[in-house]
């Protein structure tokens, strides 16, 4: 009884469906209600997992570089723990609100998506301040990438999630302009989920730079 | 459910903890080296983990689960490749 009510009253309840052939629609969340759409989320998530193994390749160098310093500065003499601590807050802080953005677009407040996308581009661009100066600090110190394999390894691997990171933050400027010209769409909606998707991955990435770069390299 | 502010309230406040958590360890050099890069490893895999259910909505989707197929296989691609990259190059000195 209540499946034919159900039946009945469903195709009343979502006359905005915009895929009819899916009958799942109605439950999902508004990035996956047009198939068109979903399908590139799967595809964006491929991607993630190839980029994943950009890093993982990254980090096996640092790993098996890390001790080779040539009689340079170490990782112990040159990582300054209030530095990445803060560097370390302020990506955690844009994540969530790179969340937050996703949030307000499953609401559909246009408004919120865009204030939580200028917190999180803001965040974002004090997170890149932070390591430009921790860089530029670094090479007048001396420790230069040319300086050993232990710094090349480290440049290279800081570095290529800082310009993910920077990416990140140009692409969710574009995603923000089409957000505030075209307002919520099946496809700015999933831009959105997509754009935050990657954000957050560049979030868990800095995870793993803190814990095995920093962290690792205060300690041992 | 999917809507509500709560799970990134949450999945914030996890990040945070298990950051301090890690930091703590570190810095006040709780354990010794061996357990202590144990722990941080096993902390930064906690926090793949509220990243990808609470933020990234790994549960949800349309149709069968191959985003996680696919994730699956590149964090098993990811271990064998640092694992072992770093294991073959333990033997540099047999060799050299």
């Amino acid at each position: 009884m209540a499946v034919i009510e159900r039946e009945l009253t469903q195709p009343a309840q979502h006359p905005e469906r915009e895929s009819p052939s899916h009958h799942e629609s109605g439950h999902l969340p508004p990035e996956y209600r047009d198939h068109h759409q979903s399908v590139r989320i799967f595809g964006f998530w491929l991607f993630l997992a190839t980029d994943m193994l950009l890093f993982a390749c990254l980090f096996a160098t640092y790993l098996v570089l890390k001790t080779h310093t040539d009689g340079g500065p170490a990782a112990r003499d040159l990582f300054d723990v209030p530095g990445f601590s803060a560097e370390t807050l302020i990506l955690l802080t844009s994540s969530f609100t790179g969340g937050l953005a996703t949030l307000a677009m499953r609401r559909g407040h246009q408004k919120q998506v865009l204030g939580w996308l200028v917190a999180t581009m803001a965040l974002g661009l004090c997170f890149l301040g932070l390591e430009v100066k921790e860089f530029a600090t670094d090479v007048s110190a001396g420790a230069t990438m040319q300086r050993s394999a232990f710094l090349s390894a480290f440049f290279t691997l800081v570095g290529t999630h800082g310009a993910h990171v920077s990416y990140g933050i140009l692409w969710m400027f574009m995603v923000l302009l089409q957000v505030a010209r075209r307002g919520i769409t099946a496809v700015t909606a999933r831009k959105v989920f997509i754009v935050n998707l990657y954000w957050h991955f560049l979030d868990v990435v800095w995870v793993f730079i803190f814990t095995v770069v920093y962290l690792f390299g205060v300690v041992m | 459910m999917a809507h509500s502010a709560g799970k990134y309230i949450f999945g914030y406040a996890a990040s945070l903890v298990l950051t301090a958590v890690a930091f703590g360890l570190a810095l006040t050099r709780a354990l010794a080296p061996g357990p202590l890069v144990l722990a941080l490893i096993l902390l930064a895999g906690c926090q793949v983990l509220v990243q990808l259910y609470f933020f990234m909505h790994v549960t949800e989707g349309d149709g069968p689960a191959f985003h996680s197929a696919a994730l699956v296989l590149g964090f098993i691609f990811t271990f064998a490749v640092v694992l072992m990259s770093m294991w073959i190059m333990t033997f540099h000195s047999q060799v050299a």
